[in-house]
């Protein structure tokens, strides 16, 4: 069963078109990054998938209904939501917080415990708030956000000021949860880290959907090249014609220091490049990067600019 | 449960945390005994005086107390909860903005109810114990009908909080609106009244000025408090003294005075951007 289908969504405020014709799917089991600029349309689209507005055009099915309709509510038990930078209640402590929520949403309180021992926040459920650091808040956020074992979650920035360990273990429970079926949405500007968490990134500008797809489909699609770095026991020189009669479209070589060579090279060949590489016995390193989630992130949207220029 | 009692019970628990419970029930213990049992030094009398000139007294002043602290419990109800990110949670959760709001009137209300019942209670137990020649029926009477009043009163203005925070953007301009609102009824209403009728000579429309009153739930409040004691209004409430509106008239427009500000809150808090 699909757990969110947006299609052919667009939403204008008073003056402004927040979204045109936004087309998406989420299935159970699946990570889709949300990524865009301030503006591009991230939060408006987390708000039409938890039914806090209504979509002018289109349809928004969310667990099989429409979340801005009033019926909706028996199916808010199901979803998790951790909004950007909640500060929640300062002069509760964190198990006082939990309970609440784990009230509103009719879930026992001992689950509540279980679930802080369980997000690493045993050691300070009977602080107040306000002593917390960012990190333990955002923890205690993923905790209200996974009170009712959600089918569906949405994480809002959730990694914004952590620290990058607490990034790190942070985007372990989201591969947990995902691994146990969990239809996860995370929307994010901070780009790096991300990759390996998400099986499927839709990039927003503008308001339109710029791209969207598996980190492999949008390599193809963008056809960025990749970086190719190799170093040698041999001198610069040496190496440069080396490479140069290997067939390697080493056209464009910059040299990094006496012993190091990097040219970029169209994707596609890389095996080919490898293989002749490998065999070359001078070489003592050969690193080849594909274009990263942040290349591809700009390559859309500066194409989509350029369009609408 | 409905998350209605839920949100009740974290607005009353935090009215014990933060000791607002405490100093509303002291400041009315305090204020109430002292007017029961020295009201009267100004004429040169110490002690109880009578029970009507009491009740009267205490009315006047929780019209003054209870609008100030009710708007003040209220004001950042939801414009408070907005600037803290927790308005928008709260909503993705099985609750809706009525129960939310009603939850909160709830949980309010409790604390002034409360408050109003130990405070002005202790006065009361004071006057049932020391006071010659009183009645216990009496005073429970009397007292029960002040404290109730007393408590509508409170709802009425925790409304208007809710209203304005439910419009307002900022907690400072919730915080504004709610001291502009207490001024309008409490001070600039009577004043322009009073205002009108001396510059008219009492020509304008007398028949019709009574009901003047009735625009005012502080004015509601007063004219409950001395509907069944003999003469003492003053003011423009001595303008009412003819014409006799029952309890039950008084109570309904107390409660009018309750559902519409409410209504208005809900109205502006579904149109609320988030």
């Amino acid at each position: 069963m699909t757990l969110i289908r947006l299609d052919q969504v667009h939403k204008h405020f008073t003056n402004v078109q927040a979204l045109q014709d936004l087309t998406l799917t989420l299935n159970p089991g699946e990570v889709l990054g949300l990524f865009g600029h301030n503006g591009a349309g991230k939060t408006t689209t987390m708000k039409l998938i938890l039914g806090l507005e209504k979509p002018s055009q289109g349809s928004v099915d969310v667990l099989g209904q429409s979340p801005w309709r009033r019926q909706f509510s028996e199916q808010r038990h199901q979803i998790g939501f951790l909004p950007e930078s909640v500060s929640f209640y300062p002069q509760l402590t964190g198990r006082e917080v939990l309970h609440y929520f784990a009230r509103l949403k009719k879930i026992d309180t001992r689950q509540a415990d279980e679930l802080l021992e369980r997000i690493g926040l045993a050691h300070a459920i009977n602080r107040k708030i306000k002593t917390y650091s960012k990190g333990m808040r955002q923890r205690l956020g993923l905790a209200q956000a996974l009170l009712s074992q959600p089918k569906l979650l949405l994480l809002d920035e959730p990694t914004v000021g952590l620290d990058p360990i607490a990034t790190q273990e942070f985007y372990g429970m989201v591969d947990d949860l995902r691994d146990q079926g969990c239809g996860v949405i995370l929307c994010s500007h901070v780009l790096p880290g991300v990759e390996k968490h998400i099986n499927r990134a839709a990039i927003l500008g503008q308001g339109r959907l710029r791209a969207l797809g598996s980190l492999a489909e949008l390599r193809t699609q963008a056809n960025l090249p990749m970086t190719i770095r190799v170093s040698s026991t041999l001198a610069r020189p040496a190496l440069q014609q080396q490479l140069a009669d290997l067939d390697v479209s080493s056209e464009g070589m910059r040299p990094i220091n006496g012993h190091t060579l990097e040219w970029q090279s169209a994707p596609g060949n890389k095996m080919q490049i490898l293989r002749s590489l490998a065999q070359q016995p001078e070489l003592d390193d050969i690193d080849i990067q594909e274009p990263s989630l942040e290349s591809l992130y700009r390559h859309f949207v500066e194409q989509s600019t350029e369009v609408s220029l | 449960m409905s998350p209605i009692f839920h949100i009740a019970h974290k607005e009353l628990k935090d009215g014990f945390r933060n000791r607002w419970i405490l100093a509303i029930t002291l400041i009315f213990a305090l204020l109430s005994v002292g007017i029961s049992w020295f009201g009267a030094a100004g004429a040169g009398v110490i002690g109880f005086t009578s029970l009507p000139n009491t009740i009267v007294s205490l009315a006047s002043l929780a019209v003054f107390l209870i609008p100030l602290i009710a708007l003040f419990l209220a004001y950042d109800a939801i414009v408070g909860e907005d600037e803290d990110g927790t308005l928008l949670l709260l909503l993705t959760y099985p609750l809706s903005k009525g129960q939310l709001l009603l939850g909160k009137l709830l949980g309010h209300g409790t604390m002034m109810g409360l408050s109003t019942l130990l405070g002005f209670g202790a006065s009361a137990v004071t006057i049932m114990i020391f006071a010659d020649g009183i009645n216990a029926m009496e005073v429970i009477r009397a007292f029960g009908g002040f404290m109730l009043s007393a408590t509508l009163l409170g709802l009425v203005f925790l409304a208007f909080a809710y209203a304005i925070s439910a419009w307002v953007s900022e907690k400072s301009k919730a915080a504004g609106g709610a001291l502009l609102f207490w001024f309008t009824f409490v001070l600039i209403f009577d004043l322009a009244l009073l205002g009108t009728l001396v510059a008219t000579e009492g020509r304008f429309h007398p028949e019709v000025f009574p009901f003047l009153l009735l625009l005012n739930p502080t004015d509601v409040f007063r004219l409950i408090n001395l509907v069944g004691f003999e003469g003492s209004g003053q003011g423009v409430l001595a303008m009412a003294q003819d014409l006799s509106f029952g309890h039950g008239v008084l109570y309904s427009a107390l409660i009018a005075w309750l559902l519409l500000p409410m209504g208005i809150a809900y109205g502006l808090f579904l149109k609320r951007p988030l």
